[in-house]
């Protein structure tokens, strides 16, 4: 017993203090949300980007546009372009609540808003998740099971991932739903009572990711289930993950600290 | 072993060097090999121009440090090795689901990822959706059945597990994957692409190094270029700090699943700060973009290094304190002690590999027995134990976390000067090669063969998993079924590795 409170106060307190205080910090090379200067862009545009992203994440019509339910934040759009159009922030927040919305502009990005008042009261102090993951790597799952370590304390927020559907508030999809896995996936999602939310966590869930349209898979879960949260990513960074529930929750204030 | 072309890790060789055999003589030849020592690494199977499919079977010698390849001609059947070579079993039920190649005489041939066939116009293995087959039943009223699954109570991936029970005793557990299939094995034929890298980093999510490593490897030897000195120490260093990250969530996990909450709830966090180590390295916590064929992606300054330093000492630390706990504590060992055994000979009959095998007493390694990269030139000792069951399993991993540490510390001290990337060639047309890594769950596979225009007419990958499910199932023999979380923590086996 003594040599438990000893190594206890040996490995600490290690719970981070956002998001009341600052958030942990991210490593110099973490690839975030990017960001689109268009001025920059040569007049007779090079087009060296063309043809850098091998799964359709970047647009160059009129404008560069990325997708970021697409994007597997890889960098080679970055590294293809002399001029410095495309550059990879360290912004973590990345969760909208629209598939439209994830598209990085030269213009401002909407981040996730909360649920109305009525789900809020519902779902604002006790969210419980039931996790289901359908096709991926699973890193994402590895990122989500982060928030359950100490180092996160995901319960602090009233916010639970069950074992069972039936006591659930809702779904967080990982995995570009294989045709072998739809079948597991409706059956927990029909055994979520209603009302009932449905995340999309990592490009995968949300595009189909890295298995864009290989016949084997459904694209994401987005033309099988109606999804309220997306949060890109391949595989998305906790924080992101965490930002993008509070937010969801309304837990966050409205200049998204 | 005449009859075999003998090549090193990661030699790429012209595809007509390889003796071609007839079915029966392939299979006699490769029932001699692993009955005097060989392990199947690989064995499968690409179409032909002549309608025929062509099969590839590579045997680690692991104490000669060679491999030897070897392939076969068949058209819709050939005399199954299964029944005198357990480790073949699962290779056959591929080569059967996905070519429709029926190995005659096969115990029991089921689908394994209740996969489309890649054959043009060929029948599907399985009948319905995932997972509907004739299980192994027990007879006898007192018998019962639990079936676990796809959808698990944790998060984490989908699996069907049913066991058939007298009481609290598992008799038999049979364990039916596929639901991760996503179809990457097929999608790499054609390639190298701009998609390759992709595929290979997300093969198994926790092995991205280890996968990309042996991916790297393959592609090097097939374009005749060997990774910088200073990239071939990166890719140490993060391979054994992926080795780090996820044994100590093992360990913390294993904790967990006897209820010893102090030691679960360190390694949670001790885990995160050996990923974070590696997204000092790139950005990623998994180890994405690190690895290039050719070298690394990224290279590292005085300063990270030092940091590198500073937290990799923080971390042995905090580990060895967290770790002295579980091991102090009796009620936990007392657990461990006894659970999920298996014997050293059902170990190598099954053909297992990494720390499971180990934990039975062998002395396999790839980093020592067919090294690579820097593993050439440096050792790091090979870490057993020999009861087989959760405890060694346990043991060997924290072992293999402190040689991990010491080894570290050697390749952060001996950074070589110089670049970290040098592009390979196109890869050489109509060749093969085998590619062996020891990832952190064992020995990572990569088989490729190249057309006349030097594309992956063939790419094969074999997760450890691939090998270790079997012996999971057999573990579970006679064992108490609540016990069941503990002994699959401690193989604590990949789904979408073996799904692919
Ligand atoms: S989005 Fe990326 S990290 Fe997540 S499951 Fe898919 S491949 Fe893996």
């Amino acid at each position: 017993m003594l040599k438990i409170l000893w190594t206890r106060l040996q490995q600490k307190h290690r719970t981070t203090a956002y998001p009341k205080g600052p958030a942990p910090e991210l490593p110099p090379r973490f690839l975030g949300r990017p960001k689109i200067d268009m001025s920059r862009c040569t007049p007779d545009s090079c087009r060296s980007c063309a043809g850098a992203c091998p799964h359709g994440a970047l647009d160059i019509g009129e404008r560069v546009r990325i997708d970021l339910g697409k994007c597997l934040f890889c960098g080679a759009c970055e590294a293809a372009c002399p001029a410095g159009v495309i550059e990879f922030t360290r912004e973590y927040r990345m969760a909208v609540g629209r598939r439209g919305e994830l598209e990085v502009q030269d213009a401002a990005y909407r981040l996730a808003e909360a649920l109305d008042a009525k789900s809020r009261k519902l779902f604002g102090h006790s969210l419980k998740l039931r996790q289901v993951s359908a096709g991926g790597c699973g890193a994402c799952e590895a990122d989500v099971n982060v928030l359950n370590t100490v180092g996160w304390d995901l319960g602090r927020f009233g916010i639970q991932f069950v074992a069972s559907p039936r006591h659930a508030d809702g779904l967080l999809v990982t995995g570009p739903v294989t045709e072998n896995m739809r079948l597991g996936l409706l059956k927990t999602w029909e055994a979520v009572p209603s009302p009932k939310l449905v995340i999309a966590a990592g490009a995968c869930a949300i595009s189909g990711g890295p298995y864009l349209g290989h016949p084997e898979v459904h694209d994401g879960c987005t033309r099988l289930l109606p999804v309220d949260l997306f949060i890109p990513g391949c595989p998305p960074h906790p924080l992101t993950v965490l930002d993008g529930l509070l937010r969801l929750l309304g837990r966050l204030e409205k200049d998204g600290r | 072993m005449s009859d075999m072309l003998a090549v090193r890790n990661a030699q790429a060789v012209p595809l007509a060097h390889m003796p071609v055999l007839e079915p029966e003589a392939f299979r006699r030849a490769v029932l001699d090999a692993v009955a005097s020592g060989a392990r199947i690494a690989s064995f499968f199977g690409r179409p032909l121009p002549s309608g025929r499919l062509g099969v590839l079977c590579a045997l680690a010698h692991d104490h000669a440090g060679t491999l030897s390849l070897l392939g076969m001609e068949a058209g819709e059947e050939y005399p199954s090795l299964s029944p005198d070579c357990p480790q073949a079993q699962l290779f056959e039920r591929e080569l059967a689901e996905q070519w429709g190649l029926r190995p005659k005489g096969h115990p029991w041939l089921k689908p394994v990822r209740f996969a489309p066939p890649r054959r043009p116009g060929g029948e599907p293995m399985g009948s319905g959706p995932c997972g509907v087959m004739p299980f192994y039943r027990v007879g006898g009223e007192e018998i019962h059945e639990v079936a676990v699954g796809p959808v698990h109570a944790g998060v984490i991936e989908p699996g069907h597990f049913r066991f058939q029970c007298r009481g609290e005793t598992v008799k038999h557990l049979e364990i039916s994957l596929g639901y991760q299939h996503r179809g990457v094995e097929r999608a790499l034929t054609g390639g190298p692409d701009a998609r390759t890298s992709h595929y290979m980093e997300t093969l198994a999510g926790d092995t991205t190094v280890g996968h990309a490593w042996a991916y790297c490897q393959a592609l090097e030897a097939l374009g005749r270029v060997e990774a910088p000195a200073r990239a071939a120490v990166l890719r140490a260093a993060a391979l054994e700090l992926e080795r780090l990250a996820n044994h100590l969530g093992d360990l913390g996990a294993l904790a967990g699943d006897v209820g010893f909450l102090p030691t679960q709830s360190y390694c949670g966090r001790l885990r995160g700060d050996a990923l974070n180590m590696t997204a000092l390295l790139c950005g990623n916590r998994f180890g994405r973009r690190l690895l290039k064929p050719g070298g690394t992606g990224c290279d590292v300054d005085e300063r990270t290094l030092d940091e590198l330093r500073l937290r990799l000492d923080a971390l042995a630390r905090d580990s060895a304190s967290a770790l002295r706990l579980l091991w102090d504590a009796p009620s936990v060992t007392a657990r461990f002690e006894g659970a999920g055994a298996l014997t050293l000979g059902d170990a190598r009959a099954l053909g297992l590999v990494g720390p499971s095998v180990r934990a039975c007493g062998a002395l396999q390694d790839v980093r020592r027995n067919q090294p690579f990269g820097v593993y050439r030139y440096a050792m790091i000792p090979v870490s057993t134990w020999d009861t087989g069951d959760v405890f060694a399993r346990a043991h060997v991993r924290w072992m293999e976390f402190q040689r991990s540490v010491v080894f570290l510390r050697e390749l952060f001290e001996t950074l070589p000067a110089g670049p970290v990337l040098r592009a390979p060639g196109s890869p050489a047309p109509e060749s093969v090669v085998v590619s062996l890594v020891e990832g952190w769950r064992g020995e990572v596979c990569h088989a490729a063969v190249t057309d006349a225009a030097g594309r992956f007419a063939a790419y094969k990958v074999v997760d450890p998993s691939f090998h270790n499910w079997p012996g999971l199932a057999l573990a579970l023999r006679g064992q108490g079924i609540s016990d069941f979380p503990l002994c699959n923590k401690s193989f604590n086996l990949s789904y979408c590795g073996v799904d692919l």
